[in-house]
């Protein structure tokens, strides 16, 4: 078995702590994956709202290359990019025809024979089996898991967990030692790529996520998508602003947690790079 | 000779908007042995009926074929006018001009061509028509009413008062239905118990209706009139003719929290047990799932208790064998409950809760004695939310239908919320306000008008719960989609009305057909409305879709009065179009073997054997012989027979060998 990751821009950008902690648990674990080499740009929200022959054609030339490369599977942490990647492995397969065309498009063959993995797939897969023996500091904190909107939907599409109430992410922290609090806004927008254009919308709805959180008495708000986290994160200043409050709650990627969890170091699993400080380790 | 009179009809412009009847008219009319063709825009009104009458007479005709729309439609009527004529009616048969051919094509020289053809090949087939004589049965004047609601209840009266005897058939302990567990009901809000129980004890008491509770069909075979019908009637674990309902042994059976369906869950009940204090009829069952004694060997305690020593645990289920002549199916509805819905929880807050539990709440005789008060902690809900539509009316969720009585029961629902709790707040999300009916508008202007009840025009998307109150957010399409957060005490959900439980395998049971949401489908949807494909099988009330009571009262009216016609009469014609086995002189007797495999595919058990006897009463050959009485003429018999003995009268090899070559010949 052939193991494959795309990055997408965010880990290489904004995500870097999100990247780090997917290879330091990836090393503690033993496994191993190849880049994808010459990797392009998945379209993300914008393609898809422009021209869907790009949108499509995109993705489409990340999984051909990965083919090509023999690789069974594909690990992609960026919510965004999984969404994009399931999807378009989703249309060419209905569609013969339109593979034809996208085939030709990026001059390259397509069989749409790579298996798409999220991070809590491959987590499900490859960690949670040999967790409980790596687990040298159990996760005892009390969690809101969030997982945005791209994790799970188009939900018809990835059929992937429960649509309006997921769990997947909530059963991974649970086998931490954490507890999952019972959390109505786990799939509510955060304003998403709003982030750069209506900082204030983004303000509003993701402060909302927030300060459930708080209310609730979660010590952390754990994500899976570098989007969700720039915006409960990095937007944290603008968000306190609106809010006319000190939101305090830390917000940290699921494999940073489990990092943590199994002994890793703070700085190894990314945590440095925060905006908000994470007074969890 | 054959002389065929051929009638074109336009079926107004349904046919000839895309057929040239005329053409049909005047090519059928050059035909070998066609006597006369004529068209006309309305066969089916009396002057097109005169006018074959007239023709027969004067024409002499032989065999008539009517052109225009399904048989299903209008074959019985154009036989009969052919009746009057002096014709046989199985002389006359028609030809599809309008669902085979004008509606499905677009007008040109081709539909034309096909309308042709399609008059030929009957035209063909009736040349070999025997003159038939129709079949008489008798009928089983007793008829079965499945399900005990209030539309069984009503149908099973009033077949009862035109003296015929019913046959009750109910599975839970008592019946009364759904109608048992409201509160009060709109548009009137009269209390349903105190309307609904005289009318149980009638049925349990009428000297021409027999009532099984706890019962459920086990299988139907036969037809109209002469149904044969097995009943298990489900062991109740006591001797009814003892147990005088004193009710001591329900007070001190030690399994005392079993969720207690009729209060929907919200209260608890014994492993012996009445439904509820005023059920029919008033004697308790053993729910042998949860009894102590049934589980572990070991209680008894009712038995020893029982003053009369009515316990009997070793009582078996009953298979009755019942003769019927005609069947009411009247199995009701159920409703989608709160853990339908992700959106709302999956049904994990308790304060969310569906229509029939607040019906149970607001019942005098209900888990809170009438009073509203909230699953979680017992308080009286100050905000109250009531959300329309929930489930119905939503293609994502597979339920594309309205389900037409939650729009009223919502607003009497906000109305008692409102007369019991005063200075309390009732909120109603609602898509449309469907009040179709006799006062049901005023009705639900009084909620909003009197009582103040704040209807908001828009969905909720979603419920959640914090600080022990529920966040009820959604928007109002009326005030340009402005979103709308409500913190609410209790939120109630107006769930869609969905099939019975069982429904299905009933359906499969009678032979009767069902919709893809797996209520019982009528006959026709405007003009056979009680009516089930299967003759002597009639629905009533909300098995066919939900309804409220008014209509489901209806309804079973009008399939007793169905009954009674049927019952009228002594025999049953039937159409003779059944399969014969062929006699000839003897030594022939039959080119029949006596294979008897047609006897093992017949659906019907219609197949018998006869034996010839020679002059010495020695049997020489055995024969198929075909129960006309029981043969329905499905013809799986004749495309088995291999040597070709079995022909079916209406339908024969020869008959059907014509039409085809008809098609296959020029003209
Ligand atoms: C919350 C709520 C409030 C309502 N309020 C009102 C109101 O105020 N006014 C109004 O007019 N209507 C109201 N209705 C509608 C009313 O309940 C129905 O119109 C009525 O119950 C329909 O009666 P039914 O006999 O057709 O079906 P049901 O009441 O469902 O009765 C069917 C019976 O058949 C039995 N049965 C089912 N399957 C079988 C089987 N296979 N074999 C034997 N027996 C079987 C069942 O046990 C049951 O006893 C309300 C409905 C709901 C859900
Ligand atoms: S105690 Fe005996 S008589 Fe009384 S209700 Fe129970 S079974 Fe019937
Ligand atoms: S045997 Fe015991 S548990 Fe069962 S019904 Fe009788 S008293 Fe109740
Ligand atoms: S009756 Fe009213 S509440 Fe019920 S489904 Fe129809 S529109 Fe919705
Ligand atoms: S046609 Fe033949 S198989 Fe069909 S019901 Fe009659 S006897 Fe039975």
């Amino acid at each position: 078995m052939k193991t494959g990751i795309y990055p997408g821009c965010s880990l290489t950008g904004s995500a870097r702590d999100y990247n780090e902690s997917v290879f330091a648990i990836a090393e503690a674990f033993g496994l191993e994956f190849i880049q994808i080499p010459d990797w392009n740009c998945c379209g993300a929200t914008a393609a898809h709202n422009l021209n869907k022959e790009l949108s499509l054609a995109l993705p489409a030339r990340i999984l051909a290359i990965a083919e090509k490369n023999g690789l069974d599977e594909i690990i992609v942490p960026c919510a965004a990019c999984y969404s994009r990647l399931v999807v378009t492995q989703h249309e060419l397969k209905k569609d013969p025809e339109l593979k034809n065309r996208i085939c030709e498009v990026i001059e390259m063959d397509y069989r749409g024979t790579s298996v798409i993995l999220n991070v809590i797939e491959w987590i499900d897969k490859y960690i949670v089996p040999k967790l409980e023996e790596k687990i040298v500091k159990p996760f005892n904190y009390k969690v809101a898991c969030y997982y945005g909107c791209l994790l799970v939907r188009p939900n018809k599409i990835l059929n992937y967990d429960r649509v309006e109430d997921p769990q997947t992410l909530d059963v991974v922290m649970s086998k931490l030692g954490a507890t999952a609090i019972d959390y109505p806004y786990k799939t509510e927008c955060c304003g998403a790529g709003l982030s750069i254009s209506r900082t204030d919308i983004v303000s509003k709805l993701s402060g909302k996520i927030i300060e459930d959180a708080e209310h609730r008495g979660a010590d952390a708000i754990v994500v899976a998508c570098p989007m969700c986290h720039s915006n409960l994160d990095m937007r944290r200043p603008d968000i306190n602003k609106y809010w006319d409050t000190e939101f305090k709650i830390p917000v940290i990627f699921v494999t940073q947690a489990i990092g943590l969890a199994i002994g890793l170091s703070p700085q190894k699993v990314g945590l440095r790079r925060h905006f908000v400080e994470v007074k969890i380790s | 000779m054959a002389r065929i009179g051929v009638f074109i009809c336009h079926c107004g412009e349904n046919i000839s908007a895309t057929v040239d009847c005329g053409k049909v008219a005047e090519t059928i009319g050059k035909l070998k042995h066609v006597a006369y063709s004529t068209e006309y825009k309305y066969m089916c009104s009396d002057p097109g009926q005169t006018l074959i009458k007239d023709a027969i007479k004067e024409h002499k005709l032989t065999g008539v074929v009517v052109s225009a729309c399904s048989p299903r439609m209008h074959e019985p009527t154009f036989r009969k006018a052919c009746a009057e004529a002096g014709l046989n009616p199985f002389l006359c048969e028609m030809a599809n001009l309008r669902e085979h051919c004008s509606w499905v094509h677009e007008k040109n020289e081709l539909t034309t061509q096909k309308a042709i053809d399609i008059v030929r090949t009957q035209v063909e087939k009736v040349k070999l028509n025997s003159a038939l004589q129709p079949i008489k049965v008798p009928v089983t004047k007793t008829a079965m009413v499945i399900g005990g609601g209030i539309a069984g209840i009503q149908a099973a009266l009033d077949i009862a008062n035109t003296g015929h005897k019913v046959v009750m058939i109910e599975r839970s302990p008592s019946i009364g239905g759904h109608m048992s567990q409201l509160s009060e009901t709109f548009p009137t809000l009269d209390c349903s118990q105190c309307i609904l129980t005289p009318r149980m004890v009638e049925v349990a008491q009428h000297p021409n209706i027999t009532l099984y509770t706890y019962a459920e069909v086990e299988s139907v075979e036969g037809f109209i009139g002469n149904f044969k019908v097995k009943i298990r009637k489900k062991a109740k674990s006591l001797d009814e003719k003892i147990c005088t309902g004193c009710g001591l042994c329900t007070t001190k059976c030690p399994q005392k929290k079993i969720p207690n369906e009729f209060e929907q869950g919200m209260g608890m009940r014994p492993a012996i047990y009445v439904p509820f204090p005023q059920a029919v009829p008033n004697r308790p069952v053993i729910d042998k799932e949860h009894c102590t004694y049934y589980i572990k060997g070991k209680c008894k305690i009712c038995e020893v208790v029982c003053p009369t020593k009515a316990i009997r645990f070793d009582q078996p289920d009953e298979i009755l064998d019942l003769e019927i002549g005609a069947i009411v199916v009247a199995t009701g509805f159920d409703i989608k409950h709160a853990d339908f819905f992700p959106e709302y929880g999956y049904g994990k807050y308790k304060d969310i809760i569906d229509g029939l539990q607040f019906e149970r709440m607001a019942s005098a005789s209900g888990p809170t004695s009438g009073e509203i008060r909230r699953p979680s902690d017992g308080q009286v809900p100050k905000n109250i939310v009531f959300i329309a539509c929930a489930g119905s009316r939503d293609p994502a969720k597979g339920i594309a239908y309205c389900s037409k009585i939650c729009c009223m029961y919502t607003a009497k629902h906000a109305m008692l919320y409102k007369h019991k709790v005063h200075e309390g707040r009732a909120h109603v999300f609602y898509m449309d306000i469907r009040s179709g009916g006799k006062n049901y508008d005023e009705f639900v202007r009084r909620a909003i008008e009197e009582d103040h009840v704040n209807y908001i025009r828009g969905r909720v998307s979603t419920v959640f719960e914090r600080d022990g109150k529920l966040i009820v957010k959604g928007v109002d399409t009326l005030l340009g989609a402005q979103p709308v957060e409500i913190v609410a005490d209790m939120v109630v959900l107006a769930t869609a009305g969905v099939a019975n439980a069982g429904a299905e395998d009933l359906a499969q049971k009678l032979h009767v057909s069902y919709d893809q949401h797996k209520f019982f489908a009528e006959a026709h949807p405007k003009l056979k409305p009680v009516e089930t494909n299967t003759a002597g099988i009639f629905l009533a009330g909300a098995c066919q879709n939900p309804k409220d009571i008014p209509d489901a009262v209806s309804q079973a009216s009008g399939s007793a009065v169905k009954v009674a016609a049927l019952f009228s009469q002594d025999m049953l014609t039937r159409e003779p179009l059944v399969a014969v086995v062929n006699r000839y002189a003897p030594p022939m007797y039959s080119t029949c073997v006596g294979c008897f495999l047609c006897q093992s595919v017949c659906p019907y058990q219609a197949i018998e054997r006869e034996e010839f006897k020679n002059r010495e009463g020695k049997v020489v050959k055995t024969v198929a012989k075909i129960n006309e009485g029981l043969c329905q003429g499905c013809g799986t018999c004749v495309a088995l027979c291999r040597s070709k003995s079995i022909d079916l009268l209406g339908y024969s090899n020869n008959q059907v060998h014509a039409e085809v070559m008809a098609l296959l010949n020029e003209y």
